[in-house]
């Protein structure tokens, strides 16, 4: 097991630069996951780090070694790809021989860490299968099982679960988690997916167009997003985000459209309120926070989705749109009226220019 | 939503009666005759009843202008002891071997180096596809004029440019070096097919299969024994039937070159069969020796289908 250190690491393709200097710690042990949308750069990123692809500028080191020139079946390091990558015309068990055949690795010791990792991932039954043979989630565990033979000191994953049914997915899920939890090996996973990455990391990146946006757990992540477009990629629903103008120490949406003067407590300790006096400003809040009410912001129901756990109402409010999750059973209809009351202190406040966090 | 209920739809559907030809054509053993028709009534047009003609022939005494009797196996029976014949079933066996050795060689390792990224890689492909697309016989030609004993072009290079030989060589005079001669025109013309052909193979290997070997330590050496090869052999097996097949049965080139000699040495069965057939004008024992091509086809055939064809990791469940 080892840290992963990556320092000011840039790359481009020809003349275009697809990362621009990342800077990024993973501690021995740590569960990373890189998230962000198609072409943020995240599996470019973990392909440099796994040395399939060059490192236009920067330094990345594994277990306080640097690899930029090492090549790749030196990093120690294992990568389970998008689509398995499994050898066609090998057996399961040929497959996850390969690298230790390859090493010329005794028959015994072959022996011995193929039949660790079938029994770690449940794959004792299918050993002699052909990959043709399995279904999408056990080539997914054939897949892992490659990795783990050769006790890495990183896992690599690259979106592993994306070609996998919803169903499977959630438990792939469990079962990757569950396995690092086992094994305690350093793991870094790209998805494009956030709750994958809420779910199973112990550290987030979130990534755009080639810049780290945010790092952090989970939750803080979830509960203080740096910018707008953290706040808006994590969590789903979306938050919902308002334009307007703080003023008289509240937030006054914009473009109401006959809806009468809103005014919303704003969140947090007064004094950020009072610096965001005459700002233009985005209000932020999530769907969960909002509450129903007698007295709260008036707005039109359009669409009413019953989950069973809870209900999701999407409503309108002026030209803005607002959609509110609530655990009690919601009797609206379309077209209907709704007071809806937010909890300032888990609300959000962002400046419209930089899109940056207004507090601390 | 405006609310438009199908009560408001003037449109009624009504099942029209349906004419004779309407059912006829709904009739599935008929639509199935009819689409095979044109087919089937090629195929025994063109392939079915010339081989079948020839295969009778084989069994006759048929001269040109002379219509024969059967004569059971007598053309074959007389065949076993010509010396002509042997000659010309050995130099098809060897220049079939050897060719398709060289072909598979050079063409697997053309396709290998096509796959890497190459600069003007199309146009590359483009000029190797150049000797597969002239006509045989314009080939044929050319190599005709660079064989020829006093005109050369090889020989005029290794004896006046390098000095390296001291007489021209005579490439189509002599037995063996006419047969050399023939194999390497034939390689010449045979490698695009094979290069193209296994290109295509190759594209179909996933390259996150190299770069999984490349992380499981395989040097490249070892990416193309365990990850290309075995990948390959499916496709390698069917061209090299195709490969086989073409090669065995050629008749252009050598017609073309030498017309069987110098002393019959370089007579493939196809252009001894076709010489003892149409200019010797004895039909029924040219098809006698077409015919003793069919046991050396079959055997190649067979032999691709059960050994190389389909392996077993590409059987059961479907793809992804």
């Amino acid at each position: 097991m080892a840290s992963v250190e990556i320092r000011g690491v840039r790359k481009s393709f020809g003349g275009t630069p697809i990362l621009h200097g990342i800077d990024l710690d993973i501690a021995d042990g740590e569960f990373c996951v890189l998230v962000g949308p198609s072409g943020c750069g995240k599996s470019t990123l973990l392909r440099m780090l796994a040395g399939l692809e060059n490192i236009t500028g920067g330094e990345i080191s594994i277990g306080g070694r640097v690899v930029n020139t090492v090549p790749p079946k030196d990093r120690d390091i294992a990568m389970v790809f998008q689509n398995y990558a499994l050898y066609p015309h090998m057996t399961v068990r040929e497959n996850m021989a390969f690298s230790l055949r390859l090493a010329k690795a005794p028959a015994a010791v072959i022996e011995a860490e193929t039949g660790r990792a079938s029994r770690i991932l449940g794959l004792d039954a299918l050993m002699d299968r052909y990959p043709r043979q399995l279904s999408g989630g056990q080539r997914q565990r054939v897949a892992m099982g490659r990795a783990i033979v050769r006790h890495p000191q990183v896992f690599l994953f690259d979106e592993p679960l994306s070609n996998l049914d919803a169903k499977l997915r959630v438990q792939m899920r469990g079962e990757i988690k569950d396995l690092h939890q086992r094994l305690r090996t350093t793991t870094v996973y790209v998805t494009h997916d956030q709750i994958e990455a809420m779910t199973m990391a112990d550290k987030i990146v979130v990534m755009q167009g080639g810049r780290v946006e945010q790092i952090g757990t989970p939750l803080e992540l979830y509960d203080r997003p740096a910018n707008l477009f953290v706040a808006g990629f994590i969590g789903s629903p979306a938050m919902n985000l308002l334009r307007g103008q703080v003023s008289d120490g509240a937030f006054r949406p914009e473009g109401l459209d006959g809806a009468g003067p809103i005014a919303l407590p704003l969140p947090g300790s007064a004094p950020v309120g009072r610096a965001a006096e005459g700002q233009p400003v985005i209000y932020g809040i999530r769907p969960e926070h909002l509450r129903l009410s007698d007295t709260g912001i008036p707005v039109t129901v359009q669409l009413v989705e019953p989950t069973g756990a809870e209900t999701m109402v999407t409503a309108r409010m002026g030209d803005s749109t607002l959609v509110g999750a609530f655990r009690e059973r919601v009797s609206a209809r379309v077209g209907d009226t709704l007071h809806l009351q937010p909890e300032p202190s888990v609300a959000h406040l962002f400046n419209r220019e930089t899109g940056m966090r207004l507090m601390t | 939503m405006s609310g438009v209920t199908s009560a408001e739809l003037p449109w009624n559907p009504r099942r029209a009666e349906r004419g004779w030809l309407a059912r006829l054509l709904d009739s599935k053993p008929f639509l199935i005759a009819i689409c095979l028709f044109p087919a089937v009534g090629l195929l025994l047009t063109f392939l079915t009843y010339p081989l079948g003609l020839g295969i009778w022939l084989a069994f006759t005494d048929t001269h040109i202008g002379r219509g024969g009797v059967f004569v059971g196996f007598e053309n074959f029976e007389s065949l076993w002891y010509d010396r002509v014949f042997w000659s010309a079933v050995f130099y098809t066996v060897f220049y079939t071997a050897v060719a398709t050795v060289l072909k598979f060689g050079l063409g697997l390792w053309l396709a290998l180096l096509l796959n890497e990224k190459v600069p003007f890689k199309s146009l590359i492909r483009a000029i190797i596809l150049m000797p597969w697309i002239v006509p045989t016989v314009l080939s044929a030609i050319t190599f005709w004029w660079i064989y020829d004993a006093q005109f050369s072009i090889i020989s005029y290079v290794l004896v006046d440019v390098l000095g390296w030989k001291d007489s021209y060589i005579d490439f189509l005079g002599t037995p063996w070096h006419a047969r050399w001669s023939l194999i390497a025109a034939n390689v010449w013309r045979g490698i695009p097919f094979v290069a193209i052909s296994l290109l295509a193979g190759l594209q179909t290997i996933s390259p996150s299969l190299y770069e999984a070997a490349l992380l499981d330590g395989a040097s490249p050496w070892q990416r193309f024994t365990k990850i290309t090869f075995p990948l390959l052999l499916p496709i390698l097996a069917v061209v090299l039937t195709f490969s086989v097949l073409f090669t065995f049965t050629d008749f252009q080139l050598v017609y073309a070159i030498t017309r069987g000699g110098p002393i019959n040495s370089t007579h493939l069965m196809a252009t001894l069969a076709f010489q003892r057939g149409i200019p010797g004008g004895q039909l029924g024992e040219g098809a006698a020796i077409a015919v003793s091509m069919i046991p050396f086809l079959l055997f190649a055939t067979l032999f691709s289908y059960f050994a190389l064809a389909r392996r077993k990791w590409q059987q059961g469940g479907s793809d992804e």
